[in-house]
């Protein structure tokens, strides 16, 4: 087993380094860094945009206290509205004519797919992906692209195994949206319940264009389901768990972690509704008072309160911003290598750092074998008022 | 036939001279400016279809993004599953797209106006869902679509002007061709059958053949545009040919000049290029409000000062320069 | 049963939103013979209206009843700048128009109060005085109330001099004007109950799909198809279509083999095929064309 990390560990490395014979430094000088970033600030996703906002803020933040190593950080956000052939205009602008060092935080599933090749053709990093999906940790096929967040497929399996120990004969029906994402969740769960896939009564999927789910969460219950997962995103995850309520659907109902914000789809669907959800959780619900004391919070909230004082506190979104803002900071400033493969380098060489608004006992690591930063989540339970963390840090690595 | 006369010198010089500035601008631009041209005229070889089908025949459609991606994912599918080379699928994606376009215009014929557009509209709204059902996942690569390689360099050229290079000399010979059509007996009872399609069967045309082969030869440029739009971006996937890519194409048709050939490319250009603009506005300042704000304004500003599109504006243009002056 | 029962009421609700939509776009389209894409968009932008009036004063009805009014005359304040320049122009050129205004609305929502979801309460109580699960008080009262807008409409337009004036401008402009309407302000007021009208459909579907500035989007496809498979020079029908339409797809998605995944792809095409027999709509009238 150890053998064959190291080999890899090599191989990653020398198809790092194969190429380039002079160290690729576009983007790059003295006195600046040139970042890239694609949002959708338009179009159906564009709820995520916050996150473009708060990593923007941040670095605006950054340069007026001099920047990282005395870097000023110019940082450049293009709208592609979650459409995938526009990320590949708009990305291709950002390296071939703005001649970014890097792309970072890109949003969405599709839309990362669509650049993917290229980014690894080109040779730039396609750092810290914002989306779940498993395919951004291969370092050996696809050594310039890394995710962040833990996959889909993680978080699945986790509710796939909370399933199967702790429901007597459960019978499963699953909500999902039906694109690169929604599938991707629900194709890990249907692996973490292995040769149980059978246990599944009811799949039914939905379109972002769809104006409810009203239909599909009435058909579920009739399956005679006595477990939901929900796999959408907050307008629907909303819409589903008040419906259910509203019909006296009382399933054990999983919600994906993509909608687990208390602000965006608790309250909307009704704090009372929303009793005994379960989902699982790798960074700080904002509006949950247990983490009020803590420095961590204190740390974001000033920052807030400093930068963005109208944004709706409630959106888990700032939070996700503010930490991976910070990932990237602290990769930066540690970096002595300031050269496109450098950065990469240095991106896979993180250890057990602790970001201010993901939970305590969930680390980031990475390693030239190990693409996935964050890999770990805990389960919680909502009791009316905010997310009960129970059992312990589940870590997928281990 | 087509009358001698029609063809002035000065009609083919002009058209000698657009053809060979296109294929200057490859050379004194960057790659990523050949990749956008090339997208715009991908959008332009549709909006020529669309043009054809609604400017010159009088029936609406704002369904022509099933047949864009249909064009597409034939390409794409030949490609990747059968390993054809992308330009050799172009036969074959013009022969579907006709297909389909053809079939379509049966059912077509008894709506008119509105309620054709909502037959379309039912088309294009229904092509990316089935696109994505799983029972042809195999074949479509489901929601996350299919990855291929782009068409490669040719003569020395760069991978993005090759592609410019071929997209635009298909464009060019379209181009050619519809004005060849226009200007025969056919495109005269095509455009009759839009002005007065009842005058027009009256007198002996068979306006439901007219007319389904029209829908048929505006879903083959269709297909035709979606299958270089495919090439240009390496990868197909259901949502991207989405209801939206028919109203863009509808939205560069009318500001390129609905009624006319050069238009599409005009209007192919406008789409690609408008954006870019917008959104060079917009970043200005911060009390500028977003790009799509501001496209939006361009189109409602030039749908007053350009009602018969860009081209219409350069006719207008060319009529005044015509005119002798007054003294 | 119940189930069948559940996704009917449920279908009915939902479809009243289209209802609504689907009237404000017949409205325009009989005084104006437009048909305005951007209906879906300014309806969510009237919504969002409300949404800051109740955010001010507290009272959702109070908000409604602003918001309706403010659309009202911003709906006849488009049709007379924005709109009027390209009365007589090609209709494709006012399509391009009503995209450009759809634009507009959408991203200048979005820009003035974000893209996170916002809740909008009912506006009707939630205690019916009896429990059942088969429909919530709220789709209960969006039913009622589009129906009860329905008949406002019919009896405007039949009963009124402006109705009558209105449908006189639209069928025959020269004539209207010879008798002293003044179609140009007909248009306006068309619109404008078109806007009122569209904010009504907005109010009442926020809490259901919660307020976003793509709230709209789903509906005005199904509001459309509604209008047209009821007959767009027909009110009563565009409501019954949108009511159909609704229906139709809850049913769609349950019942037909491969419905969870093509659920609208099915509804459209039944739309299509109705057409085929009908092609005015199924309570459209053809109209006679002079050669």
């Amino acid at each position: 087993m150890k053998l064959k990390r190291i080999l890899l560990a090599a191989a990653a490395a020398s198809v790092l380094s194969g190429g380039a014979a002079v160290a690729d430094s576009t983007g790059i000088t003295d006195t600046s860094i040139k970042i890239g970033n694609t949002n959708p600030y338009s179009g159906p996703a564009s709820a995520y945009s916050v996150i473009g906002k708060a990593i923007s803020a941040y670095f605006k933040e950054l340069n007026t206290e001099g920047g990282i190593n005395g870097r000023t950080i110019e940082f450049i956000s293009l709208d592609d509205g979650y459409s995938p052939p526009r990320t590949v205009q708009q990305v291709r602008k950002l390296v071939e004519k703005e001649k970014i060092a890097f792309l970072f935080q890109s949003l969405g599933t599709p839309t990362n797919s669509a650049i993917h090749k290229y980014m690894n053709q080109k040779k730039v990093p396609q750092l810290f992906v914002a989306t779940g999906a498993s395919k951004w940790g291969q370092p050996e096929k696809y050594p310039w692209t890394m995710g962040f967040q833990p996959t889909y497929d993680v978080e699945g399996e986790i509710y796939a195994k909370y399933v199967l120990e702790n429901v007597k004969d459960p019978k499963i029906a699953v909500l999902f949206q039906n694109d690169d994402y929604g599938k991707d969740y629900r194709d890990g769960f249907l692996r973490g319940l292995g040769d149980k896939k059978d246990l599944i009564v009811s799949m039914l999927p939905y379109e972002t264009t769809d104006p409810t789910v009203d239909s599909q969460i009435l058909a579920l219950k009739d399956s005679g389901a006595n477990v939901f997962v929900n796999i959408s995103i907050p307008k629907f995850a909303a819409q589903a768990i008040r419906k259910s309520c509203e019909i006296g659907w009382k399933p054990l109902h999983l919600l994906n972690n993509v909608s687990s914000s208390v602000s965006a789809t608790l309250k909307p669907a009704g704090l009372d509704c929303s009793k005994d959800l379960i989902t699982a959780q790798w960074m700080k619900d904002p509006t949950d008072p247990q983490w009020a004391d803590t420095a961590g919070y204190k740390e974001w909230s000033a920052w807030m309160d400093k930068n963005l004082p109208d944004a709706d506190r409630g959106d888990v979104n700032y939070g996700l911003g503010y930490n991976v803002s910070k990932l990237l900071h602290h990769v930066l400033q540690n970096c002595e290598d300031m050269t496109r493969k450098g950065i990469m380098g240095c991106a896979a060489n993180v250890k057990d750092l602790e970001l201010p608004m993901v939970l305590p006992g969930i680390l980031v690591n990475t390693s030239p074998t190990d693409f996935y930063p964050i890999q770990a989540a805990q389960l919680s339970k909502f009791d009316g008022e905010k997310w009960a963390l129970f059992g312990s840090v589940i870590d997928a690595t281990k | 036939m087509i009358r001698p006369n029609a063809l002035t010198a000065k009609l083919v010089l002009s058209f000698g001279a657009l053809v060979v500035l296109g294929c200057v601008v490859p050379l004194v631009v960057e790659d990523y400016d050949s990749y956008q041209i090339t997208v715009a005229f991908s959008y332009g070889i549709a909006i020529l279809g669309l043009n054809i089908l609604t400017g010159y025949n009088g029936q609406f459609s704002i369904g022509h993004s099933a047949f864009f991606a249909i064009g597409a994912y034939t390409a794409a599918i030949m490609i990747s599953h059968f390993g054809w080379h992308p330009y050799a699928t172009l036969p074959f994606v013009a022969i579907a797209a006709f297909m389909v376009g053809f079939l379509f215009g049966f059912p077509a014929l008894r709506l008119e106006g509105l309620y054709l557009a909502l037959a379309t509209f039912a088309l294009a709204v229904a092509t990316p869902q089935i696109l994505k059902v799983d029972a042809l996942e195999e074949w479509t690569g489901g929601v996350q679509g299919l990855f291929f390689d782009k068409p490669d360099a040719i003569l020395g050229f760069s991978i993005d002007q090759s592609l410019y290079y071929v997209t635009w000399i298909v464009f060019v010979v379209l181009m050619a061709l519809t004005w060849a059509l226009l200007h025969s007996r056919s495109g005269r009872a095509i455009m009759a059958i839009r002005d007065n399609p009842i005058a027009a069967s009256t007198m002996g045309i068979n306006t439901a053949l007219y007319k389904t082969t029209t829908f048929g030869i505006s879903a083959m440029f269709a297909g035709l545009g979606g299958a270089f739009f495919a090439f240009a971006n390496a990868f197909v996937s259901p949502d991207t040919f989405n209801f939206f890519i028919a109203v863009y194409l509808l939205v560069g048709s009318v500001v390129g000049g609905i009624v006319s050939i050069p238009g599409a490319l005009l209007g192919g250009l406008f789409y690609v290029f408008g954006q870019e603009y917008a959104e060079e506005v917009s970043n200005l300042s911060e009390l500028i409000p977003p790009p799509w704000v501001t496209f939006g304004i361009f189109l409602i500003l030039m749908m007053y000062f350009a009602p018969f599109g860009i081209w219409g504006l350069i006719e207008r243009g060319m009529a005044r320069l015509k005119r002798p002056s007054s003294s | 049963m119940d189930l069948f029962l559940q996704l009917t009421l449920a279908g009915l609700a939902i479809g009243s939103i289209y209802a609504c939509v689907a009237l404000a776009v017949v409205m325009i389209y009989q005084a104006t013979d437009h048909f305005n894409f951007a209906q879906g968009e300014m309806a969510m932008f009237s919504t969002f209206v409300a949404w800051a009036l109740f955010q001010a004063t507290g009272s959702i009805w109070l908000a409604f009843v602003l918001a309706v009014a403010a659309s009202f005359i911003a709906g006849i304040i488009i049709e007379r700048v924005i709109v009027k320049p390209v009365e007589s122009a090609p209709v494709f050129n006012q399509i391009i128009v009503f995209i450009g205004l759809l634009m507009i609305f959408n991203n200048l929502a979005g820009w003035f109060w974000e893209h996170t979801t916002k809740t909008l309460p009912s506006l009707f109580p939630e205690d019916l005085g009896f429990e059942t699960t088969l429909i919530s008080p709220h789709n209960l009262g969006v039913i009622v109330f589009t129906l009860a807008l329905l008949l406002v409409v019919f009896l405007f337009f039949k009963f009124t001099k402006v109705g009558l004036a209105m449908k006189a401008a639209a069928a025959n402009p020269d004539s209207a004007r010879l008798v002293g309407v003044s179609v140009g302000w007909m248009l306006a007021l068309g619109w404008g109950l078109a806007s009122a009208i569209g904010a009504v459909g907005g109010v009442l579907v926020a809490p259901i799909v919660f307020l976003e500035p793509n709230m709209m989007s789903g509906v005005l496809l199904y509001g459309f198809a509604g209008a047209l498979f009821g007959g767009v020079n027909s009110p009563g029908g565009a409501v019954a279509g949108g009511l159909i339409v609704g229906v139709l797809e809850n049913w769609a998605r349950q019942y037909v083999p491969g419905g969870s995944e093509l659920g609208l792809t099915f509804a459209l095409v039944l739309i299509v095929g109705v057409l085929m027999f009908k092609p005015a709509g199924l309570f459209g009238r053809i109209v006679v064309k002079r050669v």
